[in-house]
């Protein structure tokens, strides 16, 4: 369709709808971030990503492949890691997230054929946004959202109690290695448009300004989609018309966003 | 006699090789109340969880019956205060009706409640959400990890009013954690005192029944008090450990021998 094909040839909207689709799941991943206190937990991940982008250009495989089976790896790594309790749960990720950085960024420049635009990766490229990106953002994004309704009630109760859910027959254990699969697809998705340093504020910022609006966990969900959206759209026309790094302007607009709301609005009785 | 919804034999959790719980054997029959008492440190909590599947299990084992609903209290509702949520919503995340969720709130006596956010409960009203949670489920089998904790003194008995008429109308078997032995006496069927192993486990009423000792104490405390006059045969150090168990290997049931 011509229409759709002019807007498509246009990569200011190909940046635009990815990155409201990247939103779309980034307002509910974020509550679950928010509510379990995993943001150094996704920042962890998300700092892993470099990591697997020059994994998969070792292997050549697909730069998401290699991001979201790096991200995996690592979040299983993590879990059981942290089961053992030799070392504080902070340290181990402030260990790992910067590890996983720092051999990321080694490990690419040991291979000088292979150009890539380090600045975009780390805080997001506006023009960097392809229509096969896209496919991949709304692909991502389909599966995540229908992995959440329908486990929606088990991933809530296990959020709230973990060993009440158990006891009632809630496979938690599961449920939390298909939560770090979709945080680890929607970080693969989201580092075209945010970059890999600020995907957690995009994942966190959001939810924390529907908190204050909140009066149940779903309502938050929504919420956070919205200001996902709110952060993305203004995030965007600010890099396109003042020609700001992408990243840091989304993460800009939802910090803004962030203090009006917490400075204007009552909070919500619950 | 039907067959039993907890069997425990021979029940032992260790942590780095030191027991916690210590082959522990017990069997829990509809309709039955059993109250676990003991010191800090005991195995209390570990013990329980060990039977609801939430802690591993390093030697012995459980049998639950078949398809057998539990309803659980635990000791603590911790609830992340960034996660908005109201009493009626956590209700029906047990998956029962809006109805049923009203009936077990009312229940245990905060019904009124329904509507208000669950971070703005006070500690009694959060146990009594608790017990309702698990009432809404109809459990077959109720465990409470110390469930009048923050209740104030009128509201514990009826709270333990409140369990054993609950296992009537349910025809449930309990098993509770409880440090308010004055008022739980009443109203259980066994007491098991735990100190890593069993110290001793019995009904109330034999005991109470000594002559010798209802004539010093009078009935009411010998009710409650009783269970902690036992004679042990053995001797606990600082650590719980059992010392000089070697003249009583087999110390499981150790008697109510009284002055």
């Amino acid at each position: 369709m011509p229409i759709i094909d002019a807007v498509l040839d246009d990569f200011f909207w190909r940046a635009l709808i990815g990155g409201l689709g990247v939103a779309l799941v980034a307002g509910p991943l974020g509550c679950f971030v928010v509510w379990r206190r995993m943001a150094y937990f996704g920042d962890t991940l998300a700092h892993s990503a470099l990591l697997g982008i020059a994994l998969s250009f070792l292997i050549s495989v697909p730069l998401n492949v290699g991001v979201i089976i790096t991200c995996v790896v690592l979040a299983i790594a993590l879990v059981l890691f942290s089961r053992s309790r030799t070392l504080a749960t902070d340290t181990l990720l402030g260990i790992l997230a910067h590890s996983a950085l720092a051999i990321g960024l080694v490990t690419l420049s040991f291979m000088p054929d292979v150009r890539v635009d380090l600045t975009g990766l780390l805080f997001g490229d506006l023009l960097a946004m392809s229509r096969n990106d896209l496919l991949w953002i709304y692909g991502g994004a389909a599966v995540i959202l229908v992995l959440l309704a329908t486990l929606w009630r088990g991933l809530l109760m296990s959020t709230i109690h973990e060993e009440l859910a158990r006891v009632e027959g809630i496979p938690v254990e599961r449920l939390r290695l298909v939560l770090m699969l979709m945080f680890s697809l929607v970080i693969a998705v989201a580092m075209k448009i945010v970059g890999v340093l600020l995907i957690t504020a995009l994942l966190i910022i959001p939810a924390a300004t529907a908190r204050r609006l909140a009066h149940s966990p779903e309502h938050m969900t929504l919420l956070a989609m919205v200001f996902g959206f709110v952060a993305v759209g203004g995030g965007l026309s600010l890099s396109w018309h003042l020609d700001t790094p992408a990243g840091p302007s989304v993460v800009v607009t939802a910090f803004s966003v962030f203090l009006l709301i917490y400075g204007s609005a009552r909070p919500a009785r619950s | 006699m039907t067959e039993p919804l907890v069997t425990l034999d021979q029940l032992t959790v260790a942590f780095d090789g030191r027991p916690i719980v210590d082959r522990v054997s017990l069997t829990l029959h509809r309709g039955d109340i059993i109250t676990v008492i003991g010191p800090n440190g005991a195995g209390k909590t570990t013990l329980i969880k060990a039977i609801l599947g939430i802690q591993k299990v390093t030697s012995g084992s459980v049998t639950l019956a078949d398809r057998l609903t539990v309803g659980y209290v635990p000791q603590h509702l911790n609830l992340e205060t960034t996660l908005p949520l109201s009493v009626q919503r956590f209700m029906s995340l047990s998956g029962r009706s809006l109805q049923e969720c009203q009936a077990a709130l009312d229940k245990t006596g905060v019904g009124h409640l329904m509507g208000a956010s669950i971070h703005h409960l006070s500690g009694g009203e959060r146990q009594r959400l608790l017990l309702a949670r698990a009432l809404a489920r109809k459990p077959d089998f109720l465990v409470l990890d110390e469930p009048a904790q923050g209740v104030d003194i009128n509201g514990q008995a009826a709270l333990y009013d409140l369990i054993r008429q609950l296992r009537d109308d349910l025809h449930c078997g309990v098993i509770m954690i409880s440090h308010d032995l004055h008022l739980v006496m009443a109203a259980t069927d066994k007491v098991i005192c735990l100190n890593q192993h069993v110290c001793c486990s019995g009904y109330p009423a034999d005991i109470s029944h000594d002559p010798a000792f209802i004539e010093t104490f009078g009935q009411p405390v010998a009710d409650s008090l009783a269970v902690y006059h036992h004679h042990h045969n053995h001797h606990h150090d600082l650590h719980g450990d059992v010392v000089d168990a070697g003249r009583h290997p087999d110390h499981k049931e150790c008697g109510h021998a009284h002055h």
